[in-house]
């Protein structure tokens, strides 16, 4: 038997370990990722393609996956992806990045590939802050958080990244935290079954740059606090506002046919015949 | 299979509009994914896209903005298609970061810019040749492009498919810079039969494993694969050694990365380069053009002939890389060289860096309304200069 984690063959040996800090949770989502790739029987992962931007987040695939990995600019893996996906539609294309870089810088191509039900599982790794740059403030950051660009409290209010996906038209939604392991990995399960818009919030900590300066200096502390807020959706009152709960749960689940599938009408209808 | 390819190549006589020429001309090159957003003056190229790429059984996906159009076009590409977006210049200013990401990544691509007038929004409906250095330094960062200057729907037509054919040599972004008057302009187009029509495809790697981002020499082109081919490709727009792995601070990884994709054009120039010349051999004048004016020059050359004038006139369908060599030879033969061009002066610093004391150049210059450099305007000019 071999002594080796399950996960090492899917991930490029020589470039570990990973420059992640100590306390990131980016080592728990790509292993959440892979561990569903396992449960549903893939041996290694030939058939995807990853997209990331910019961002610690868009490390995880960039360079450890063993596959083919299109690490782009800041904010447009999605933008990227699409094209990627509608020339190799056979192609099972995620997109793996954070949330400074899908839906801050972004987000306008986050609510359009999610309209369009464009064939992408989206992991948004969210950690409340641009990391890799020092800890600025960012589009998922709470109010009145101390940040190094708010100095004096954010004044500024987060997105409700789920809600604003599945009203933008998304197939699947779903938001857990690096607490909700098994959770997160059936959801990773059920997305990958899908096709269309699929969209996958990770409320992950960021120990370094952002956990310090809310009083929450390990890995550790985040999580307990993430543990703690996490409300599941069906238990959620409308009083409770995402910035005094993190609501966890799949927001969405519907089958409405993918561009992909659209697009092929379309050629199928003009030509007469499939391409 | 016959009428497959009818469909793909149109061959025979039409009357088309420029940007209809331009669509045309990228399929028969193979083009088969189009990402774009809708803008003055090039919105006929994306809608005519959207009509023949289903028959031919390509993508057309209209994309929230024109970053998210050349992303998806860099995204099809590695995908394995030629792919193209066409664009005016406030958009070819918000793709300029990822025109960057294709020349680091080495990524076949043609971006059309039918330029109007700026800065800004300017005046949308209105030709300009504004774009001339945007297109060769829009982006951050050493690197080279390529851009042609095509002036007539003929060339709309031929120089697409010549700007695949490049992108798909040299793994480059190329840019075709036309301008409102080019293509909208309807003129006779002539369309080859498909086996007149030379085209070339990426060169695709011989084994597994093979380095897709360098061991080729200094001006080499690496082969490339599409993603999903069991190469376990590492793409990204950071400095990246020739297997694709980020090498972020060593300066030897960078220079050599760098300078190759710098000097697989540079070394390349004399292949790549395509100029027109009429009369350089004995003039009394010269004339360097490009695009929609270069047509203005035609009819100077005549005009200035009933005048007892030679002029030695040098057409750019090449502007970048610069074609120095007939520029300067150019320079050799005369004593004064005009630029005429639809903006304040901006080919006039390349012509003015080449020529140095060989020649005195001068510019003429017309911005606004979209209005034209006229033919009288170009030898009234000449006359002022030469005295007669």
């Amino acid at each position: 038997m071999s002594s080796k984690h399950f996960a090492l063959k899917f991930l490029r040996e020589e470039t570990l370990p990973t420059a992640f800090c100590p306390g990131c949770g980016n080592g728990i989502v790509m292993n959440c990722f892979l561990k569903a790739i396992e449960e549903l029987g893939f041996h290694d992962l030939s058939g995807f393609a990853f997209v990331s931007g910019i961002g610690c987040a868009a490390w995880c695939v960039s360079p450890y996956f063993k596959a083919d990995s299109l690490h782009t600019t800041h904010g447009r893996p999605i933008a990227f992806a699409s094209g990627l996906k509608l020339a190799r539609p056979e192609l099972n294309v995620i997109v793996i990045s954070g949330d400074g870089d899908i839906a801050g810088i972004g987000g306008n191509h986050l609510i359009h590939a999610a309209r369009r039900n464009m064939d992408l599982l989206v992991i948004c790794i969210n950690n409340f802050n641009y990391g890799m740059t020092g800890g600025q403030v960012g589009p998922t950051t709470l109010h009145g958080v101390i940040t190094t660009t708010t100095p004096y409290g954010n004044p500024e209010y987060p997105f409700d990244l789920a809600r604003l996906v599945e009203s933008a038209g998304a197939n699947f939604v779903a938001r857990w935290t690096t607490v909700h392991v098994r959770p997160l990995i059936n959801s990773i399960k059920k997305a990958l079954k899908k096709e269309g818009f699929r969209f996958i919030e990770v409320v992950s900590q960021c120990p370094t740059s952002f956990g310090r300066r809310i009083g929450k200096r390990t890995g550790r502390d985040l999580m307990k606090w993430f543990k703690e807020r996490s409300i599941h959706i069906s238990k959620v009152r409308d009083t409770q506002r995402v910035e005094d709960v993190i609501v966890v749960g799949e927001f969405v689940d519907r089958d409405r046919p993918g561009f992909v599938h659209k697009i092929r009408e379309i050629i199928f209808k003009v030509r007469g015949e499939n391409v | 299979m016959s009428e497959r390819k009818n469909k793909e190549v149109l061959s025979g006589v039409h009357f088309w509009q420029g940007d209809i020429a331009c669509a045309e001309g990228a399929i028969a090159a193979g083009c088969r994914f189009f990402a774009g957003y809708p803008i003055t003056p090039a919105s006929e190229i994306a809608e005519h896209m959207a009509k023949r790429l289903p028959e031919v059984g390509g993508i057309y996906v209209q994309m929230e903005d024109e970053i998210a159009s050349i992303s998806a076009v860099i995204g099809a590409s590695w995908g394995g298609l030629k792919a193209m977006t066409a664009t005016s210049g406030p958009g070819f200013s918000l793709m300029q970061e990822n025109i960057g990401y294709a020349c680091m990544t080495e990524t076949p691509c043609v971006i059309v810019d039918v330029q109007r007038v700026g800065p800004s929004t300017g005046q949308a409906t209105k030709a300009a040749q504004g774009d001339v250095m945007q297109a060769r330094w829009g982006t951050h960062g050493d690197h080279e492009v390529i851009v042609l200057s095509p002036n007539s729907p003929q060339e709309m037509f031929d120089l697409t498919i010549k700007a695949f054919n490049l992108a798909e040599i040299y793994r480059v972004p190329v840019i075709v810079l036309s301008d409102e008057i080019v293509g909208h302009m309807w003129e006779k187009v002539r369309v080859p039969s498909p086996e007149e029509i030379e085209v070339y495809n990426r060169r695709k790697p011989s084994y597994i494993g093979e380095p897709i981002f360098g061991g080729v020499g200094e001006v080499g082109v690496p082969p490339m694969p599409r993603i999903g081919d069991g190469f376990n490709l590492l793409i990204t727009g950071s400095t990246h050694n020739e297997y694709g792995y980020r090498k972020t601070v060593d300066p030897e990884v960078h220079r050599r990365l760098v300078t190759r994709i710098v000097n697989k054009i540079r070394k390349n120039a004399d292949k790549i380069i395509d100029v027109e010349t009429q009369d350089i051999e004995d003039a009394d004048i010269g004339v360097i053009s490009y695009g929609c004016t270069s047509r203005s020059v035609y009819d100077a050359v005549i005009l200035a002939e009933e005048k007892g004038i030679k002029i030695g006139h040098v057409r750019l369908r090449t502007i970048w890389p610069f074609p120095e060599k007939v520029v300067r030879e150019l320079a050799e033969r005369v004593d004064f060289i005009l630029v005429p061009e639809m903006n304040l002066g901006q080919l006039i610093y390349e012509v003015e860096r080449v020529v140095g004391c060989e020649a005195h150049v001068k510019a003429i210059s017309k911005i606004g309304g979209g209005e034209m450099i006229t033919p009288e305007e170009i030898l009234s000019e000449i006359r002022k200069l030469l005295g007669r």
